[in-house]
């Protein structure tokens, strides 16, 4: 372990992960790293078959074939959520072979993938790179994993693998519809899941990669958001993912009056300080309070007669109304949650438009979609007084979340955190996040129950809201309203000092670091 | 031997809630076990709490186990209250939450009574935030909801609501129990920032008297705390001018259709033709005694529609206000309470003709050719009262133009 030091917003990082030299934060725009982008070996296609049939007999024939060695990185992706097939089988073939200290590279990990800790117990695998919750967060928060796990936002995932961060030995992409040749797309087939942005990157940059589908077509298969080119090998299997699961619990409205209530609020804020106008967009994903704001927002949508010109996503059915309602222009889905999301960008492919991390959110880009969003809704498990947010970790310590697009939504022009001020005992509102995973001068508002605090510094929007029907109140009194009904100020947790994981920042520096839970 | 009691509940399901067990006994000093979902927070603070209740209550000797869903502070102290009572009857003193200042303060017979929500009350977590969706009253309620051994525990549970929780402007009622049960929980709860009692199944003016002299042995005669029968069966209809007039303190009549169909030995229908007479019987009784009418509850809670058209059929008959029994509702009932803009503009039109011919010195009031009497007039006063009520109107309304 390498000693820690202060990076820019006061938190104690390593400046040596897993081995390897790593930046501290520097500030939401501090760092630019130099030099060539990283890229993928150069291949000769006399070693391709030239009817461009790359099928092989099984999924071990095409990881035997990718000449992997002990502690190689392989890359996955959690299209399929919690109904992920894939990635289960792909390690149980890591182990068959013998392999031993490999890293685990996934977009995102599931509950599903709760098998997997046997192969961090038993040496295959050495460490996670991804998101961690459930079994796999708690072998981390615990203390027991052998090498610090790194947690990016999907921006970052897409940064660490174009400036050689993270090498991506073999990537394997599930995908829904593909063909021999490798050309591949989610939104057809028994596993359709709608876009596959999240393994763009990997098709591009790995040293190998693999698409494994259930729904081999004829070539070719279009759209071709995987392209054939880059893709060695083409595996067939039963079944990819289970597409009950595909659609994850997070994709229903909530139910709680309580957080519809904040999704109201959030919603008549967004209408009254008047960035709610003709040709406006905004970002609402999964999550129970941002759907229910997508529902109120329309609703004052239709009153003012005002369209938006885009809707980012992760889509839903709700989204897909206001698209066939004529609410938006376009949807730009970054990820697809429901089936009526997929089958909209199946059909509707003019103005349901699949997006990557590297249209949106890579901090190599030269400018991203995120950027140019009126207004983000976001959830948070922690904030501060400062408007600094914890997403990935508990109260207590534990991982719990991945960061997702979060980090990288942040940069939208108004970004609303959207959460209850306390959940039973446990403040949301706090006076110093568990993990800082997102730097409060980007984070503009926060809706909770009790009302909204803007952040002093968008001293515009504190104009605008003089017009404002909903209670806008400083944060600090708040967070005194939660403090007086929980009796706190809490005592802090007792977390460990064994760091576990690092938390990287949209440009590749940590900005934070998870300590072991006392709790596990 | 040592007496035991139980308070509160605890299981998977149980969230802002806590189960308290106390032990009473001779020696030993107090004995503390504390399970709770949040002890590397408040763990320190929870054993603090409960030593000071303990005091508080004089209990030197006891074991009290806590098991904690993350209970609020108010709602720990009800639970630790009513184990030690249930152990032993006889406890002197009272473990009262501090109230926030000017929360004391009473209630108006004239406000708005659109709304009312109810809460269970043994259920803390509905109630911790209840406040915030802008119902005109919240009852807490100690009959129906209540299963009936947790009523002795969630009487404390209430208490420590009316004085802890924000209600933002929202009328504080209590839904107490039937008969003797009933005046028993008043003694708990009054002096607490008790606004409203809702009475149920209220039958004889007798009855409603018990209550007000029950209020008055405790508050004196001038108490303040006002009275909302609940008729809900047909003797009580037949009485029910009675039972308004029954104490100066009751301000309005609620109804029940549940118990009242079941009374009369027929369905409930979404027509509602069974309860007709029933209603209109009722808002007649209430008019005559000079208190308002008010309509029961609309239990659907995913019928807006539904909703919408109930409020509508009771604004019709005369009832003044409607039952809720989820947030999502308030809002329909407000907007459908409101006067609609056709009835309003007409109402500003008939009260600047009045206002001119007073100012003209006319003693016949006439709108156009139409001759206007006196209670048209005041009806379209109340009409704008309730506009600037339900905010549809702003207060300055005699200064601006006629909005047509």
């Amino acid at each position: 372990m390498s000693d820690l030091v202060t990076n820019a917003a006061g938190r104690a990082v390593p400046t040596e992960i897993n081995g390897k030299p790593a930046v501290p934060y520097k500030g939401v725009a501090g760092h630019r790293p130099e030099g060539r982008k990283a890229g993928s070996p150069l291949r000769s296609c006399a070693d391709y078959p030239q009817d461009g049939n790359k099928v092989v007999g099984s999924l071990r024939e095409a990881l035997e074939r990718c000449d992997l060695k002990d502690g190689a990185t392989i890359g996955m992706h959690h299209h399929f959520r919690n109904g992920d097939l894939v990635g289960n089988p792909v390690w149980n073939c890591l182990a068959e072979m013998g392999l031993k200290d490999l890293v685990w590279a996934p977009s995102a990990s599931f509950a599903c993938h709760a098998p997997l800790v046997k192969y961090l117990d038993n040496g295959v695998m050495h460490h996670l790179e991804g998101s961690m919750n459930g079994p796999l967060g708690e072998y981390c928060s615990a203390g027991k994993m052998r090498g610090l796990g790194v947690l990016r936002s999907h921006g970052g995932r897409f940064q660490a693998i174009q400036d050689g961060e993270l090498e991506i030995d073999v990537a394997v992409i599930a995908a829904p519809a593909a063909d021999a040749f490798g050309n591949a797309n989610g939104v057809r087939g028994p596993s359709a899941c709608g876009p596959l942005g999240f393994a763009l990157a990997d098709s591009l940059y790995a040293k190998r990669v693999i698409v494994v589908t259930d729904n081999l077509e004829p070539f070719p298969c279009i759209p071709w958001e995987i392209q054939g080119q880059n893709v060695d090998f083409v595996v067939q299997l039963d079944r990819i993912g289970n597409p009950a699961q595909i659609v994850s619990g997070t994709t229903q409205v909530t139910r709680s009056p309580d957080r519809q209530l904040i999704a109201e609020m959030a919603a008549k804020f967004v209408a009254e300080t008047g960035m709610m106008r003709e040709g406006f967009s905004f970002q609402a994903g999964a999550g129970g309070i941002t759907l229910s704001f997508a529902l109120y927002l329309k609703e004052l949508m239709k009153k003012a007669r005002v369209k938006a010109r885009f809707i980012r996503g992760g889509s839903t059915k709700y989204l897909v109304e206001m698209l066939n309602e004529g609410y938006t222009d376009y949807i730009l889905d970054g990820q697809t949650f429901d089936l009526d999301g997929v089958k909209s960008m199946r059909d509707d492919p003019k103005r349901h438009l699949p997006t990557s991390p590297f249209t949106s959110y890579n901090y190599h880009g030269k400018g991203n979609f995120a950027s140019m969003v009126d207004v983000a809704i976001l959830g948070a498990t922690e904030v501060d007084v400062h408007f600094n947010a914890n997403v990935v970790t508990h109260s207590d310590g534990a991982l719990l979340h991945g960061i997702g697009g979060w980090q990288n939504c942040l940069f939208a022009k108004c970004t609303i955190l959207a959460l209850p001020s306390f959940r039973d005992r446990i403040p949301v509102l706090v006076d110093r996040v568990t993990t800082l995973c997102g730097p409060g001068e980007l984070i503009d508002v926060i809706a909770t129950e009790r009302g909204l605090a803007i952040n002093p510094r968008r001293t515009d929007l504190i104009e605008a809201a003089k017009r404002c029907t909903v209670p806008i109140k400083p944060i600090e009194q708040l967070k005194e309203e939660v403090d007086r009904l929980t009796g706190g100020p809490p005592d802090a947790p007792r977390i460990g000092d064994k760091v576990v994981a690092a938390i990287k920042w949209v440009d590749g520096t940590v900005i934070d670091a998870v300590r072991q839970s006392r709790f596990l | 031997m040592n007496s035991i009691g139980r308070a509160g509940r605890h299981g998977a399901d149980v969230r802002s809630d806590c189960h308290v067990t106390c032990e009473l006994r001779e020696t030993g000093g107090i004995d503390l076990e504390v399970q709770s979902k949040v002890d590397w927070m408040f763990g320190r603070h929870l054993r603090e709490q409960a030593r000071s209740v303990l005091a508080t209550l004089g209990v030197a000797h006891a074991r009290l186990e806590i098991r904690d869903a993350g209970a609020l502070p108010w709602t720990l102290s009800a639970r630790m209250e009513a184990a030690v009572r249930a152990a032993d009857p006889t406890v002197q003193g009272e473990a009262l939450p501090v109230s926030a200042a000017g929360w004391e303060e009473g209630t108006t017979r004239g406000r708005l009574r659109r709304s009312r929500l109810y809460l269970p009350g043994n259920e803390p977590k509905f109630m911790i935030n209840a406040g915030l969706y802008g119902a005109d009253g919240l009852i807490l309620d100690l009959e129906d909801s209540v299963a009936p051994e947790h009523k002795f525990a969630a009487r404390y549970l209430v208490r420590n609501a009316l004085r802890c929780l924000e209600f933002h402007g929202g009328e504080r009622m209590v839904r107490i129990n039937q008969g003797q049960l009933g005046l028993e929980d008043l003694d708990c709860l009054l002096g607490h920032n008790l606004h409203v009692v809702l009475v149920p199944k209220a039958e004889t003016a007798e009855q409603i008297a018990a209550v007000d002299d029950r209020i008055a042995s405790r508050l004196g005669k001038n108490h303040g705390v006002l009275l909302m029968p609940i008729i809900e069966s047909a003797k009580g209809a037949w009485f029910a001018y009675d039972i308004a007039m029954a104490a100066k303190s009751v301000v309005a009549l609620a109804i029940g259709l549940e118990d009242y169909t079941a009374d009369l030995g027929t369905q409930r229908t979404a027509e509602g033709t069974e309860s007709l007479w029933m209603r209109g019987a009722v808002v007649n009784a209430a008019r005559a005694a000079g208190v308002a009418p008010i309509d029961t509850v609309f239990s659907d809670v995913g019928d807006t529609e539904g909703l919408r058209k109930s409020v509508k059929e009771a604004k019709a008959l005369g009832f003044d206000g409607k039952g809720c029994i989820h947030p999502r509702q308030i809002q329909v009932i407000h907007d459908a309470f409101a006067p609609t803009e056709q009835e309003l503009e007409r109402a500003l039109k008939i009260v600047k003709a009045f206002e001119e011919a007073q100012a003209k010195g006319l003693a016949a009031v006439s709108l156009g050719t139409k001759m206007i009497d006196p209670p048209v007039v005041k009806r379209a006063l109340q009409t704008i009262d309730l506009a600037v009520a339900c905010k549809v109107l702003g207060p300055g309304w005699k200064d601006m133009e006629a909005v047509v």
